[in-house]
């Protein structure tokens, strides 16, 4: 964790685009430091005392929103809850606008989540706080990737690598719209491992192989074989019925996981899905909850040792900027 | 009296539509282009050194959007014309999307009566094809062309019946007008804010594919084959488009197309950072389509260079990049990027030049966009060699939605005469 600070110089954590191996490394080993602090009796450092954090979310969110509450919280930071629907938004106000009259109050990270992409770099070359991306749109959602970088290191001995070269990893279902597909394509790329985009032909981004050096497959039988990790993507709700897909029926039919599919990946192959997940559309439930295949809910714990090493290394931790 | 007789001296005269290009005098009396050769100067007349400049006629852009009446905020009538000036622009056709729209005669009449009081440069307005630009009913075609539209456009957006581009097709060609068609399948943009392609993906922003344009396009050449009107694509950015037109012209429809110069020198990559001075529609595209794009201007299937000149305000363009505002302003850019594809090899400078003043005079039907003796004396005198690095707060419009900010050019405006009245001059405002 010493050394990691030294390595981290960013000002924001804006997405997985152009993090260096070494730079995830920083944050993944901070992580892993600052994972103790949530199996204390007492859980509270007061690593960040003093510091302020702003969460503000434009879209709804429960997990993401209360695990970067429970980060700053359990480092002692003051963290303050905004969303959309009691903001100032509602009265007209732009969203830079917005975030200058939270910057003037001088936080020290500002946590947002937006539904259009992009809107991190825009407020970046704006405004001077140091920014947390928490998912704009369906461009990226880094602490989610990295959450899942550490959830399948944390695997890597059960699955028979040492490192993450040469890791097959499938990503399969609603790509075009997914943040968390993105964000996680790019970091599994950079530290080596081998991506797949698996789903529907009308939800998948354009060239996509093109665009990520992924291998894109629309068949999930053929997209699982040997695949170590299966990670599946959220089907929203506002895609099932529309001119994306016919009916969720026949998405569960030839995209949802089940048993059988999973058959087709490796013998210890995990699955992995960032929730909330829709059980019997995407993921059978006999999958979802079986403890010896899925690591959903050790995805969710380490999302709050992620976010926290984000917020760490964000606050200036040993940083020479 | 303002002295409307001037002879500018030692220039590289440069007349496409009369073939000329030689090192020559050029004399205006009273506004009135009066001799190109030696010519000695009368007395009581300006005279201009124009040794190592080029004298062209004044540029003619047939795609802008002046915002008045309506959304003087983002640019009016005046202001216009002052970037127009400045941009060696003399004659600009403003398209009808203002408020109200241009598609009724007393609005025409207004957007000319201000053009005579507050403009410097000439200005034409274009009608609306279908009422309200809403794509339904005909505009009262005959009675605009009266009142002094050169052309219709319903541009902003596309007529997408086929039904109601039949008849305005046919409606039209009764009076040998030419209709401009923005060329979209809105159901193919859907909510797409930027090309559809590897970038897009990258960014996560909704893409807007290619054949979104050259649909429509492709639709729109069956229904000129039908009716056999003149037909114009605007600010085509596609390489499938660009070659439905070259077909159609093969096969001797009347139809043309312009490009803008973003179109023809950036492509989507140019987004990237999510830069809202990029985003336009129809969008930038990719480097196949402006390769496409680069090879019809080189063998003549795009005729016209034009701007697409839309001025918006920063608090349109300031925010979230799907919520911006589409549009870049372009006049004061025009000639120096279109310069850059003499440089590259496209095209002559003579073709060059044509592309932005006889070309689309033509296609307007306005006596201007040349030098020949007796014309009104429209001309602009650039330096092509001189080099400058294009700075938005410096630009003349109203607003500075450039996406060629910051970027090095060469060939820079020296002075621009509208009938013989310098209504710019480098350094001298």
């Amino acid at each position: 964790m010493r050394s990691a600070g030294t390595l981290w110089t960013r000002k924001h954590l804006l997405g997985m685009e152009g993090l260096s191996r070494e730079e995830i490394g920083a944050l993944l080993d901070t992580a892993v430091s600052l994972r103790e602090v949530n199996r204390r009796d007492i859980k509270k450092v007061p690593t960040l005392r003093g510091k302020t954090v702003i969460n503000l979310f434009y879209e709804n969110s429960t997990r993401t929103r209360t695990s970067f509450e429970l980060a700053g919280k359990r480092m002692s930071a003051d963290v303050v809850n905004m969303s959309v629907a009691s903001s100032s938004v509602k009265k007209g106000e732009t969203l830079l606008d917005t975030l200058a009259n939270l910057q003037a109050m001088n936080p020290d990270v500002v946590v947002i989540r937006h539904p259009e992409s992009g809107v991190l770099e825009f407020l970046a070359r704006h405004l001077d706080a140091a920014l947390v991306n928490a998912g704009d749109g369906r461009h990226e959602h880094p602490t989610q990737a990295l959450l899942d970088l550490l959830t399948i290191q944390d695997q890597l001995p059960l699955l028979g690598q040492s490192r993450f070269a040469g890791l097959v990893v499938a990503i399969c279902g609603d790509v075009l719209h997914s943040r968390v597909a993105r964000s996680n394509a790019i970091g599994l790329q950079t530290l080596g491992a081998e991506v797949r985009f698996v789903g529907p032909a009308t939800l998948m981004p354009s060239q996509a192989a093109e665009a990520f050096g992924a291998t894109v497959y629309h068949r999930l039988e053929e997209g699982l074989a040997g695949a170590q990790v299966v990670m599946m993507l959220r089907l929203q709700n506002e895609r099932m019925n529309s001119s994306y897909l016919p009916s969720v029926r026949e998405y569960a039919e030839f995209w949802g996981l089940n048993r059988a599919r999973l058959r087709q990946a490796a013998p210890n192959a995990i699955v992995m899905h960032p929730g909330p997940i829709n059980r019997g559309v995407e993921i059978a439930s006999d999958v979802a909850d079986d403890p010896e295949r899925s690591v959903i809910l050790e995805q969710v714990a380490n999302g709050l040792a992620v976010r926290m090493a984000a917020l760490y290394l964000l606050c200036g931790a040993g940083v020479r900027r | 009296m303002e002295n409307r007789s001037v002879l500018i001296q030692g220039g590289r005269v440069l007349d496409p539509a009369h073939g000329r290009d030689e090192t020559a005098d050029l004399l205006v009396v009273d506004g009135v282009i009066q001799a190109v050769g030696r010519l000695e100067a009368p007395a009581h007349c300006t005279v201009v050194q124009a040794d190592g400049l080029v004298l062209a006629p004044g540029l003619v852009d047939m795609h802008v959007h002046l915002r008045e009446p309506g959304h003087e905020y983002k640019e009016d009538i005046a202001s216009g014309c002052r970037a127009a000036a400045a941009g060696g622009v003399t004659a600009m056709a403003a398209m009808p999307n203002t408020q109200p729209v241009t598609d009724d005669p007393s609005v025409v009449g207004y957007i000319l009566e201000r053009a005579k009081s507050t403009g410097l440069v000439r200005v034409f307005p274009i009608g609306a094809i279908t009422k309200g630009l809403k794509g339904e009913m005909l505009t009262e075609m005959g009675l605009l062309l009266r009142a002094g539209c050169v052309a219709f456009s319903d541009d902003g957006r596309p007529v997408t019946d086929s039904g109601v581009m039949r008849r305005a097709l046919e409606y039209a060609r009764m009076f040998g007008a030419l209709l401009i068609q923005h060329a979209e399948d809105l159901s193919l943009v859907g909510n797409g804010c930027m090309h559809e392609g590897v970038v897009a993906s990258r960014l996560g922003l909704p893409g807007i594919p290619s054949a979104a344009e050259s649909v429509l396009v492709d639709r729109d050449l069956r229904l000129v084959a039908l009716t056999g009107s003149r037909y114009h694509v605007a600010h085509l950015s596609s390489g499938d488009a660009m070659r439905a037109v070259a077909q159609a012209r093969a096969q001797q429809l009347p139809v043309s197309c312009e490009v803008t110069p973003h179109h023809f020198s950036l492509t989507d990559e140019a987004v990237l950072g999510y830069d809202t001075d990029a985003k336009m529609s129809p969008p930038l595209r990719s480097q196949a389509d402006r390769a496409a794009l680069l090879e019809g201007l080189a063998q003549g299937i795009i005729t016209v260079i034009a701007t697409d000149h839309a001025p918006h305000d920063e608090e349109n363009k300031r925010v979230e990049f799907c919520c911006a505002a589409n549009g870049v302003i372009g006049l004061e850019t025009l000639l120096p990027v279109s310069l850059e594809l003499v440089r590259d090899g496209v095209m002559s400078l003579s073709d060059c030049i044509a592309a932005m003043s006889c070309n689309p005079a033509r296609l307007l039907g306005i006596p201007h966009g040349t030098l020949g003796v007796g014309q009104a004396a429209d001309m602009v005198l650039f330096d092509p060699e001189e080099t400058w690095t294009v700075d938005a707060r410096q630009l003349r419009s109203k607003s500075k939605n450039t996406c060629f900010h910051g970027r090095r050019v060469k060939g820079r405006v020296k002075q621009t005469w509208v009938a013989g009245r310098s209504v710019y001059r480098d350094g001298h405002d």
